[in-house]
């Protein structure tokens, strides 16, 4: 890939976006970098509740029979046809191989039969960037929590594009945890919203679960612990004969994953004199996590920004943002560009 | 009338130009590559090479499968963002199909034989007679051992073909009473351009379907789904 550091802005530019890193496959046409014209997100989201989870080869499957469908959709809604189009942006990493390459296949194909430009986008990169979609006013530098089914990462984002990963987590992510969590308590999957539903008929102080630190890195989580501990809580109460309140087990893990989250973040704006902070991913939807990362905000005087529930779930329109920027910037991917399942964040 | 053929189902990646009578292009590697990084850069070589303009192509051919299902969904995704961006329809053509037209002429059965993985391969048995293909067994994934038996019940020579030979050679040997014989290596792995010829057959018959529609054929579920319907 080409890149330049100097950001040229034009409010102009139409940007196409496509995502199909887990499963979600998403376009979306973005104007300017911030102002979404279309937004078109096709979930698989009931095929995989049947098996507890993501099945990466049918995620896959499912992403090659709608590409095309949600591609159409997306410039039909944004009332664009290709040739309007500037650039192209496509998640190409991290995420799940064979998903990822349905989306970079279709994209270079695309860029190939009309010599429109090809912007390869990191997908924890456009969570991040999905926040300038609603706050015009938003520009770096800042500090981002990025919460997903797959990742948490705590980012300084020093300019656009370029990224400092302060922290992140050691073994599960937060999204992960709640999954798991939900079915050892009988909610089933999708884990985050049902615990985050029946969280608000419990008690969050009624059991008390650990908030993990990580020793050596004070930015890092760590989440499997927690998950054990609950358990253990749930096996020692089967042994003990003790009936579970599930909504008090899902009030009080929700608070304990939300106290560190929250700890973290803060300790990280407070050590770098940060007055802005944005919340990202899937788990950013959490009603509990919004709310106290916006008090702590408030009692630190700190500008609190999270996307709408709609751009904080997989989407396409926050990596065309992420692509306008890169784009902006002088990146170009050439025809060779690969899905990178792995791929860190702030690389190329 | 002008066709781009690809196939990505093997290891093999291969694309072809064809015109009527005549292959323009075909460039085919075996490396260790992976087909994202290779395929849509062969297809520009063959655009720059040949002076292409994408706009005339009128269709654009696809190993639908049997094969490696991630090779398969880069070649499907690769041919539906080709067929949206140009507004062409896509002619889908059988992996297994597409390979035994290397073996065209051959006096007896060919049978190619691709390696399925779990003791499996992806195999048909085909037949040339004057200038018809008839397809004696339809693409499907068996064991070698039921292909070896299904064939000793046939009047041979026998022509096999296809990446799954080095692997099976010696369970070949082994049980095949037929008269048999390996195909020498330009017959032996998919070739673009039999499958283009192939699809140019297609076209003409009105076998075709819209990029939008275009989907792999897989032969085969996921693990999941299998686990899942055993578990029913």
């Amino acid at each position: 890939m080409e890149q330049s550091s100097v950001l040229r802005e034009n409010k102009d530019l139409l940007i196409l976006g496509i995502e199909s890193s887990c499963d979600e496959t998403a376009a979306a046409v973005i104007k300017g970098g911030r102002t979404v014209l279309s937004n078109v997100i096709s979930s698989q989201i009931d095929i995989h509740t049947l098996y507890g989870g993501v099945v990466p080869e049918i995620a896959s499957r499912k992403h090659t029979e709608r590409i095309n469908q949600v591609i159409r959709e997306a410039l039909s809604d944004a009332g664009a046809a290709l040739k309007d189009i500037d650039a192209i942006a496509v998640t190409y990493g991290p995420g799940l191989v064979g998903a990822l390459l349905v989306g970079v296949a279709e994209a270079k194909a695309i860029s190939f039969a009309t010599g429109i430009d090809l912007v390869g986008v990191h997908h924890i990169e456009g969570h991040i960037c999905a926040n300038y979609i609603e706050h015009k006013d938003l520009e770096p530098p800042f500090l981002s929590l990025v919460v997903s089914g797959g990742h948490t990462h705590l980012v300084n984002v020093a300019d656009y594009g370029v990224y400092e990963i302060l922290g992140r987590t050691r073994d599960d992510a937060a999204g992960e945890a709640f999954d798991k969590v939900a079915r050892a308590i009988g909610l089933g999957y999708p884990g985050g919203p049902k615990i985050d539903k029946v969280a608000k008929e419990g008690n969050p102080d009624a059991i008390a679960f650990p908030r993990a630190k990580v020793a050596a890195s004070v930015y890092d989580f760590s989440f499997s612990g927690l998950k054990s501990a609950v358990l253990n809580y749930l096996n020692s109460c089967e042994m003990k004969g003790e009936s579970i309140v599930v909504p008090d087990v899902a009030a009080s893990f929700q608070k304990a994953v939300v106290d560190v989250l929250v700890e973290n973040s803060m300790m990280a704006c407070a050590e770098r004199s940060c007055r802005k902070f944005a919340l990202a991913g899937g788990v950013a939807s959490n009603s509990a996590l919004r709310a106290a990362m916006e008090e702590a905000c408030r009692a630190g005087g700190i500008d609190f920004y999270v996307p709408s529930p709609v751009y904080c779930t997989d989407n396409a329109a926050m990596i065309a943002v992420a692509g306008y920027y890169e784009y902006c910037k002088g990146v170009r991917s050439d025809l060779t560009l690969n899905a990178v399942p792995n791929l860190p964040l702030g690389e190329r | 009338m002008k066709i781009l053929a690809i196939d990505s189902s093997g290891l093999t990646a291969t694309v072809a130009l064809l015109q009527d009578e005549l292959v323009i292009a075909e460039y085919s590697v075996n490396y260790k590559k992976t087909h994202s990084q290779t395929l849509v850069p062969m297809l520009d070589e063959i655009r720059k090479m040949t002076d292409l303009d994408l706009a005339s192509v009128d269709a654009i051919a696809v190993a639908k499968g049997p094969g490696s299902f991630t090779g398969l969904r880069i070649g499907s995704a690769t041919v539906k963002g080709l067929g949206l961006a140009l507004d062409k329809p896509v002619i889908p053509v059988g992996t297994v199909d597409a390979l035994s037209y290397n073996g065209w002429g051959y006096p007896g059965l060919v049978c190619p034989i691709m390696d399925a993985r779990r003791q499996q391969v992806y195999t048909g048995i085909y037949r040339f007679t004057k200038d018809k293909w008839e397809i004696v067994k339809e693409q499907c994934a068996i064991s070698v051992a039921e292909l070896v038996e299904i064939l000793n019940g046939m009047e041979g020579p026998v022509l096999f073909l296809g990446d799954a030979c080095p692997v099976y050679a010696e369970e070949i040997r082994a049980g095949m009473k037929t008269e048999y014989e390996f195909a020498p290596p330009h017959m032996s792995r998919q070739r673009a351009a039999a499958l283009g010829v192939l699809a140019m057959e297609y076209y003409r018959m009105g076998r075709i379907e819209t990029a939008d529609a275009h989907r792999p054929e897989y032969l085969r579920k996921s693990q999941a789904e299998r686990m899942r319907d055993e578990a029913e």
